[in-house]
């Protein structure tokens, strides 16, 4: 490009055009679908004069109802990608037997299952539970918004930013090589000397920020901001379990941001704080990296566990047994969750002593998670159950976690671990909790507070078909990843010898394509159900008999959530009053005072991304700048006082005889 | 009601209500003074090589380090057991725990790696 190859490196770093990957057929075929699919958002958007009402109500917003929401898209779009990547590692599986090598070679196959891993994780677990507690916990507690408005849409932009630096490693250079958690010595300067482990290290750094931030914004909303009359323990169940998970992620993050900051040190100017030598200790990465670790997975789960117990109560129409037990469990599970780290590096050698401390720690964290499986079924006990698409979920989430519960206490044992370790048993484990109990949790959160999101229920009918495909194409695929992992299949192996074995890939790529279809039903239900809508509207505001306080007001709830702040009496508050015959408030209204929305996280998020960019790729003047940017940016912004504005009563008043009106035709 | 002639008295948020205590002069004083000593005493320790043992020294200086995070906590972020309605001490207890669980069991952890998978390194654990 340059005759001058030190002009070249000034300006461009490492990054040349050959960072491009056209020799790559698969990628090929990926650029040109997503540039056509790009190209058909970007014109319906400009065609459909949506740029502004996007920028203006959603972009820029600070409501946590439509930053929630965006969170959500943001994980199902990425849910899409990092399904790809599984498809292509099942197929790739089913086929790479004896002389036939498959389609990926080695080294592609190597970046597939480590973006999988940090896709599914970060970008969309992630992003689901953020976005499922920023929509909910507010309204449960009976307030206008979170604690910190801007610093929630900053959250979400950079977690955001986080994604789009992921992506952009399909395009430009490479992904990690390593594994989702990138262990050294492979992910050192001298085993990884590429981009691939830079982009892994930025985009969880980037997206690492927005998490932190989201957690103390939920912990100061949730303990500053309860309507009065909730006490602690009359919390709604899933504002508990968030409260615990944002206090694991404000505790846990900050470990995973130094560990990767100790990695980036090796690799960018090389210290020895993970090589093998000059007094390194690669062990000491897998260490802190699992001290973060495995919060991490208690970080998803719990408000999973907060979702089911709000569903079961609703749908068996009682009230969830053991509230305080169930409460004391949650807790428990927080504090044990930092006990249990080593159980995931038993075969490093740490010997008897310790590796039975852990099993034994490890075991005792299951009995905190049994009481909640008790406590959903006598909730179910003698209760007028409605099979409705968010209880089929929660049925179906006790059915399988229960199993994925028991091989993970079977993983605790350590001299099974010793046999088990990084085989397919493994992995057929992690997916079964993860998938039967975090992203049942999450779809069947989604389908539950639809309605109060958008206004209309979601489909029933195609609802069901989905749930019967991600249900029984799960056990389709991963079974028989259990059956191979006691053979002692182990994890990431991108071709086998032995032609015994590929009748069970065969299945498990068969139950891939079921779980396909499930995801296929889920975006049939969203289409079918906003063309639909009208007959599913919901204009009571309660669709599904409630019991906690987001079903008090509108579907979809005004921008200030309540008109006047409610006053809490009884636990399921909402059900509560319903039972004192709660008469709603129409006259009295007063102004409402609302924070302003703000384009300066958006622009803080782009300006992450080029920063990140520039410093994968080594351009360090771009580093420089986009760095200063976001100093000059952040410090602009604080100087910003225009924040705040009224929400005048005689608008409040439109708003709420609206509603009025609805209620009574419905009578 | 015009929007600027109420924003102003909001301003100020909500949290102060609830006991968070903001100090005196006096206490950012004392809190100054104190951390300058417990500053000034690990540098003359290490410049004048006053103990003349090296580990003992190292051990020393950590406990000063201690103390000057809880002069910091107790006088510079206003922290005791009523502010906040009990919520700050019960987050720092939670975070001690943590710090605790996270320092001594990495040691243990890897006090038992070291001893079992890198005998060439015996001298350096």
């Amino acid at each position: 490009m340059f005759s001058n190859p030190d002009l070249q490196k000034l300006l461009f770093g490492r990054l040349t055009l050959d960072a491009v990957p056209l020799h790559e057929p698969i990628l090929l075929v990926t650029f040109a679908m997503v540039g056509l699919g790009g190209v058909a958002v970007l014109g319906a958007l400009t065609y459909f004069r949506l740029w502004g009402p996007l920028w203006r109500d959603w972009f820029t917003s600070v409501d946590h109802k439509k930053i929630g929401i965006m969170y959500i898209v943001l994980a199902l779009v990425m849910l899409l990608r990092g399904f790809a990547d599984a498809l292509m590692m099942r197929a790739q599986q089913a086929m790479a037997f004896g002389p036939n090598e498959g389609y990926l070679p080695p080294h592609h196959y190597d970046q597939i299952f480590t973006a999988h891993g940090v896709i599914m994780i970060f970008f969309v677990a992630m992003p689901l539970v953020t976005g499922l507690m920023n929509f909910v916990v507010p309204l449960q507690i009976g307030a206008r918004d979170v604690a910190f408005p801007f610093l929630n849409n900053f959250s979400f932009w950079m977690t955001v930013s986080g994604a789009v630096t992921v992506m952009a490693s399909l395009f430009v250079g490479e992904f990690a090589r390593t594994g989702w958690l990138a262990y050294p010595p492979l992910s050192g300067p001298a085993m990884s000397p590429g981009v691939g482990v830079d982009y892994y290290i930025w985009a969880l750094q980037i997206a690492g920020i927005g998490t932190l931030l989201s957690g103390i914004n939920l912990i100061a909303t949730i303990v500053k901001m309860r309507a009065p009359g909730m006490t602690m323990m009359k919390m709604p169940v899933f504002t508990w379990t968030a409260l615990c998970t944002n206090i694991l992620i404000v505790a846990a993050f900050p470990i995973l941001t130094a560990v990767l900051a100790l990695l980036s040190l090796d690799r960018y100017v090389g210290t020895h704080f993970f090589s093998n030598d000059l007094g390194g200790n690669p062990m000491m990465y897998v260490n802190l990296v699992w001290i973060w670790g495995h919060p991490e997975v208690y970080i998803l789960i719990l408000p999973a566990f907060g979702v089911f117990s709000e569903i079961v109560s609703t749908f068996s129409s009682k009230r969830l047994f053991g509230y305080a037990s169930m409460v004391y469990a949650t807790v428990v599970i927080t504090i044990l969750s930092y006990l249990v780290w080593l159980h995931h590096f038993f075969t490093m050698g740490s010997g008897a002593s310790v590796n039975s401390f852990f099993g034994i720690t490890t075991m005792i964290i299951s009995i905190p998670t049994g009481a909640k499986i008790f406590n959903w079924l006598f909730t179910m006990y003698k209760g007028r159950i409605r099979f409705e698409v968010p209880m089929l979920w929660t049925v179906g989430f006790m059915v399988t976690f229960v199993i994925g519960g028991m091989t993970g206490v079977l993983l605790a044992v350590p001299p099974a671990d010793f046999v088990l370790h990084n085989s397919l048993f493994l992995i057929a484990h992690f997916h079964n909790v993860i998938i039967g109990g975090v992203l049942f949790g999450m779809l069947a959160g989604i389908t539950y507070w639809f309605p109060k999101a958008f206004g209309f229920k979601l489909d029933e009918f195609w609802g069901k078909v989905s749930f019967w495909f991600w249900l029984t194409g799960f056990w389709f695929a991963f079974m028989p990843l259990y059956v191979l992992g006691l053979m002692g299949v182990t994890r990431r192996v991108q071709h086998f010898d032995d032609p015994s074995l590929q009748i069970w890939f065969v299945i498990a790529a068969f139950g891939a394509l079921l779980i396909l279809c499930g995801i296929a039903a889920f975006a049939v239900t969203l289409v079918v159900s906003v063309l639909r809508r009208d007959q599913l509207r919901d204009t009571t505001g309660d669709p599904w008999g409630g019991r906690t306080l987001e079903w008090a007001t509108s579907s979809p709830p005004p921008d200030y959530n309540f008109a006047f702040t409610p006053v809490i009496h009884d636990h399921d508050a909402w059900w509560d009053m319903k039972k004192r015959g709660y008469a709603r408030p129409l006259q009295g209204f007063k102004p409402i005072h609302m924070p302003k929305n703000t384009a300066a996280g958006l622009i803080l998020g782009v300006l992450s991304i080029v920063f990140a960019f520039a410093m994968i790729w080594y351009i360090w003047w771009l580093a420089a700048v986009s760095f200063a940017a976001i100093a000059i940016v952040s410090i602009g912004h604080t100087f910003n006082y225009n924040r705040d504005f009224y929400i005048p009563a005689d608008e409040v008043v439109r708003t709420e005889a609206q509603r009025t009106s609805l209620l009574a035709e419905r009578v | 009601m015009s929007a600027a002639s109420k924003a102003g008295h909001d301003d100020h948020g909500h949290g102060h209500a609830d006991g968070a205590s903001h100090g005196t002069f006096k206490d950012y004083m004392t809190g100054f003074v104190l951390s300058v000593i417990l500053t000034a005493i690990p540098f003359i320790l290490v410049m004048g090589n006053v103990i003349g043992n090296d580990r003992i020294t190292g051990i020393v200086i950590m406990v000063f380090a201690v103390a000057q995070i809880v002069v910091h906590m107790i006088y510079f972020l206003h922290m005791n057991t009523k502010s906040e309605g009990g919520w700050t001490i019960l987050a720092l207890i939670f975070t001690l725990t943590l710090v605790i669980i996270t320092l001594a069991g990495s040691l243990w952890v890897m006090y038992h790696l070291n001893t079992n998978m890198m005998p060439q390194h015996m001298h350096m654990g």
